[in-house]
């Protein structure tokens, strides 16, 4: 990391967590931890069909165990009065309980309330269902045909976000959005083209695999306030749909989010709420809801996605991108419809083409439910995009590094939205991953031996880079409320949910530097929505910079009537003043100083009071253009990162090892270096089990690897030998302290690095994700010309084993 | 299904617990005696997130029928490991390596590493990563796991 000088004495300094010492003392209570007196079980039964009517649900069975308190349906459901049954924030186009019919295998049909968890599970399983089937749909490109079977009759917009308020859908298709981007001739310049590279990627579902499930509480008070109990990245999401879904005030609905066992995007918006709310009402009592592991697979997953590409080469140079994406929303759309207006509007990649088309679409297909996960659809663009770098380097002769210089956009540039490009890291990522991950193949190094390998010959070596880029969710808005107390403590309060990314210690860091005051003398609290101003979500890596520019607000506020006192007591003018170690001081006579209890003495004449200060943040962006997704600013700000790879692949078996990784990150300014450090190496952890092996695997339209036996994670024996992460440090104006975020930047280009890295090592171009074992051998079969075979073209990316 | 009391020393308390035959380890901990640092992340014995220690030794105990126990068994959970306000040097090396994010797996981590150093107090870092591959950290904090490892290890 450089660092040329530290101005600050808190922000920009390695802090240890501030939730550390309950973290391991095993005493940080998550959901499940916390004991909700009298609260009923909730157990669900679910769907086992992809697509069916649903004919009857027989309940008696499960009505008639000892325990039970209530057995629930969909058909029960739209007998309530009061209750509106459906639920997203982009469509309302997901039932709390499915009627009618279920669009996923894994969708619960009917819920039990039971006096304890043993009585509602039983129950749930003795509820019987019967359905007729219908034709179902896996795939998305097959399911954005005319004809494919249709799982939404029609689509009613939500009206939740700004950004997503125009939203249609597109009636009789199963398609919900359709993004486009046109800049010059995209079309014409492909047709004129010398080369045109043509190829579909594809990426199969995969899970969060947060370990801590889901889980739910809530009950109604007497006087009829709903208070739940959640684990959310959403809470004033969560707080406004719940007081639309039953018809009662803001005011009335309380949401409290303790510290999350991780949620990488899989916790967001709705999830167990309004149903475990509905139970609440239904049975007048506290209910509690606590997912199994398989249920989690049942309840959120990375968009899948087809990523058809064409690059088009004329006289040396790259002239025209086209892209058209396919995500797989599954059978809700959730927050899908952003994804592909926001991201697919990166889509032609992080550089300057003159002729740009992209079409993004979201669609709807039997499985279940897609969300965001860290990079919100970023990697499943990169793959390709990155890819076609090396491709077209290969047609042009040149190194992958010097053509991604050539194109990569810099500060000033205009993207193909239209929109200019301000303070973009991408050039200092690149070379950062370039400098460790040298040159690609004219001197590719021999193959050596590495630990354990025996068998040198078999073992062939390649390196690859790949880019990224992502911008910030946009617009968005971050309140705080900082008091300060009259020892020189302080309370921030903010709705941002701590899951692990040290949000909470990285804006108490803030509220210290602004305040001069001991980091440890600065609690933050977690979200609850009577008491933490309103923020509009925890994702996205939004937070650092939003709510951090909102802390910053607050504490000024105080600042000022701390100096404002100081200065009439201590007769000089408030300029003069620096606030440090609890007291302000002149900055020309040291010597003359008071500290923060004296202030607040002089002030208020008495102890035991407090100072407030209340801080908002809004980011910004400007509707795109419906036709051309032209827009003079799409963006708050940009994300940039790079990851370098070396790999060595098994010819023999296809197995391929990552043996050195590296991440760079453009994370504006470090508030905490070592989280920022984490936040990117535990991003490309992850992203390696995604690369590598991860897959949802469905047959017959149903999950067959819901468990953690037959869907592995990434463990200590895949970590590369070398794991380097660098952090880029390129201050955003706008950030505080320049910072910007850094929880998704790990992820973006690792699967096209680790590709570009196989392709040099082996010669061969991989499009299909996961890149197993078996794939591999195929590819360098093909390769050959031993079994020629058709290359993969948006086939459904299923057929993964357990690595 | 038949109820009945077995007696256990859980971190180094003798303690008389209640269970039924098919009551898990994991559920008796938590729900029984309130020990929470122990977590349920897959039920399957694959993520090690419920792992304890029993007579030293880690197991899932997400898999461990209670009643299955021998008599006076010594069962050690997380919140064992401090004496008081004095943390255990697993302890300490894990807060001062930054070895956690959200922390879900920290528990189980902790005492696997216990368990590692107990068996073999210089591990290589080939050593720790074979040792500790059961246990899943979905936020990636691995290699500041390896680095408490190393920061423990030792004569
Ligand atoms: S919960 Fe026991 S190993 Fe995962
Ligand atoms: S710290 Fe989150 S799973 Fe390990």
């Amino acid at each position: 990391m450089t660092r040329e000088s530290i101005e600050w004495s808190v922000v920009g300094h390695d802090v240890l967590r501030l939730d550390g010492p309950a973290k391991v003392r095993g005493v940080q209570r998550y959901l499940a931890d916390k004991v909700f007196p009298g609260a009923l079980h909730l157990a669900l039964a679910r769907s086992t069909h992809p697509h069916a009517k649903i004919l009857r649900v027989d309940t008696r069975a499960a009505g008639g165990v000892p325990g039970v308190a209530a057995v629930f349906t969909g058909e029960n459901l739209l007998a309530v009065h009061g209750v509106r049954p459906c639920y997203g924030p982009a469509f309302r186009d997901q039932p709390i309980l499915a009627f009618g019919k279920v669009r996923y295998a894994g969708e619960p049909i009917a819920a039990v309330a039971a006096e304890n968890r043993e009585a509602a599970e039983e129950a749930a399983a003795l509820i019987e269902a019967e359905y007729e089937e219908l034709p179902h749909v896996q795939n998305p490109f097959e399911a954005a045909q005319h004809g494919a079977p249709l799982l939404h009759d029609s689509l009613e917009p939500a009206g939740a976000f700004a950004d997503l308020m125009a939203l249609k859908g597109h009636p009789g298709t199963n398609i919900c959005t359709h993004y486009k981007q046109r800049q010059g001739d995209a079309e014409k310049a492909l047709a004129e083209a010398d080369h045109v590279l043509e190829d579909t990627y594809t990426c199969p579902p995969v899970s969060h695999a947060h370990l801590e499930p889901h889980g739910a509480a809530a009950w109604f008070e007497p006087g009829g306030r709903l208070i739940v109990h959640t684990t959310s990245q959403t809470p004033y999401f969560v707080r406004g749909d719940l007081a639309a879904i039953f018809g009662i005030a803001l005011a009335d609905v309380r949401v409290v989010v303790p510290p999350l066992g991780g949620s990488y995007g899989g916790k967001i918006y709705d999830k167990l709420e309004p149903l475990t709310c509905l139970m609440a009402k239904v049975t007048s009592r506290p209910v509690q809801l606590h997912l199994s592991r398989e249920e989690v697979f049942y309840t959120s997953s990375r968009h899948g996605a087809a990523t058809k590409i064409w690059t088009g080469i004329k006289d040396g140079k790259i002239t025209a991108r086209k892209v058209e994406v396919f995500y797989d929303a599954g059978a809700y759309a959730e927050v899908g419809p952003r994804i592909a207006q926001k991201t697919g509007s990166t889509a032609p990649g992080p550089y300057k083409f003159p002729n740009v088309s992209v079409d993004a679409f979201c669609v709807y297909t039997n499985k279940t439910p897609s969300g965001p996960l860290r990079g919100f659809g970023v990697p499943q663009l990169a793959i390709a995009y990155e890819t076609h770098m090396n491709k077209a380097a290969t047609i042009l002769e040149k190194d992958p590094v010097a053509l991604r210089r050539e194109y990569v956009l810099e500060e000033g540039d205009l993207y193909s939205t239209g929109s200019p490009v301000t303070s973009i890291g991408l050039r200092a990522c690149l070379d950062s991953v370039s400098r460790v991950v040298e040159k690609t193949s004219e001197n590719r190094p021999a193959p050596t031996l590495g630990p354990g390998l025996t068998q040198e010959k078999h073992i062939a070596r390649g390196r690859g880079i790949a880019l990224g880029f992502k911008s910030v969710i946009s617009p968005t808005i971050s309140n705080a409320i900082v008091e300060l107390n009259s020892d020189g403590s302080a309370i921030v309060r903010s709705a941002t949910v701590e899951m692990g990314q040290g949000a909470t210690t990285a804006f108490a860091q803030i509220a210290a530097e602004e305040l001069g005051l001991d980091v440890n003398k600065v609690h933050v609290t977690t979200p609850d929505t009577d008491q933490s101003p309103y923020d509009t979500l925890t994702a996205g890596s939004r937070s650092t910079y939003h709510m951090g520019n909102a802390v910053i607000g607050a504490a000024r506020q105080i600042r000022e009537k701390l100096l404002e006192t100081a200065s009439e007591a201590l007769e000089i003018p408030s300029e003069e003043f620096e606030l440090r170690e609890g007291r302000v001081f002149s900055r020309s006579l040291p010597e003359r100083a008071i500290a923060i209890p004296e202030i607040f003495l002089k002030r208020f004449g008495a102890p035991g009071t407090t100072l407030t200060g209340e801080g908002t943040f809004q980011g910004h962006a400007v509707k795109a253009d419906p036709e051309t997704g032209q827009t003079p600013r799409m963006t708050e700000h940009w994300f940039a990162g790079a990851s370098g790879a070396e790999v060595e692949v098994d010819t023999e078996t296809g197995f391929v090892k990552v043996t050195r990784l590296v991440s760079s990150a453009d994370v504006g300014r470090a508030i905490n270096p070592r989280h920022c450090v984490e936040q990117v190496q535990g991003a490309a952890a992850m992203t390696l089990g995604f690369a590598l092996f991860e897959s949802m695997r469905i047959e017959d339209g149903r999950l067959v690897n819901g468990s953690f036996l037959e869907y592995p994670l990434t463990a200590f024996e895949d970590m590369p030998r070398e794991f380097i992460t660098d952090i880029v440090e390129n201050p955003l104006e706008s950030g505080p302290y320049g910072a910007r975020g850094v929880g998704e930047t790990g992820t973006m280009a690792l699967k096209p690095a680790i590709v570009n890295a196989i392709h040099d090592a082996v010669d061969i171009w991989l499009k299909d994700m996961p890149v197993t074992p078996e794939k591999v051998l195929r590819a360098m079969r093909e390769a050959s010309g031993a079994a020629p075979g058709k290359e993969a073209s948006g086939a459904a990316p299923d057929g993964e084993g357990p690595k | 299904m038949s109820r009945r009391t077995i007696s256990l020393k859980i971190n180094g308390e003798d303690r008389r617990v209640e269970i039924e035959d098919n009551t898990l380890l994991l559920d008796m901990l938590r729900d029984r005696l309130g020990l929470k640092a122990a977590r349920d992340g897959c039920s399957v014995g694959a993520c090690g997130s419920c792992t304890v220690l029993l007579n030293g030794n880690p197991i899932s105990s997400c898999l461990k029928l209670a009643s299955t126990l021998p008599e006076g068994a010594e069962i050690s959970t997380a919140e064992g490991l401090a004496d008081g306000e004095r943390l255990d040097p697993v302890q300490e090396a894990f807060l001062e390596e930054g070895a956690f994010q959200c922390a879900f797996c920290t528990s189980g981590m902790m005492l696997a590493v216990k368990a590692l150093l107990a068996e073999n107090s210089t591990p290589t870092d080939e050593e720790a990563k074979t040792y500790l591959n059961g246990h899943y950290c979905r936020c990636g904090s691995y290699p500041e796991i390896l680095k408490a490892v190393r920061r423990l290890s030792g004569p």
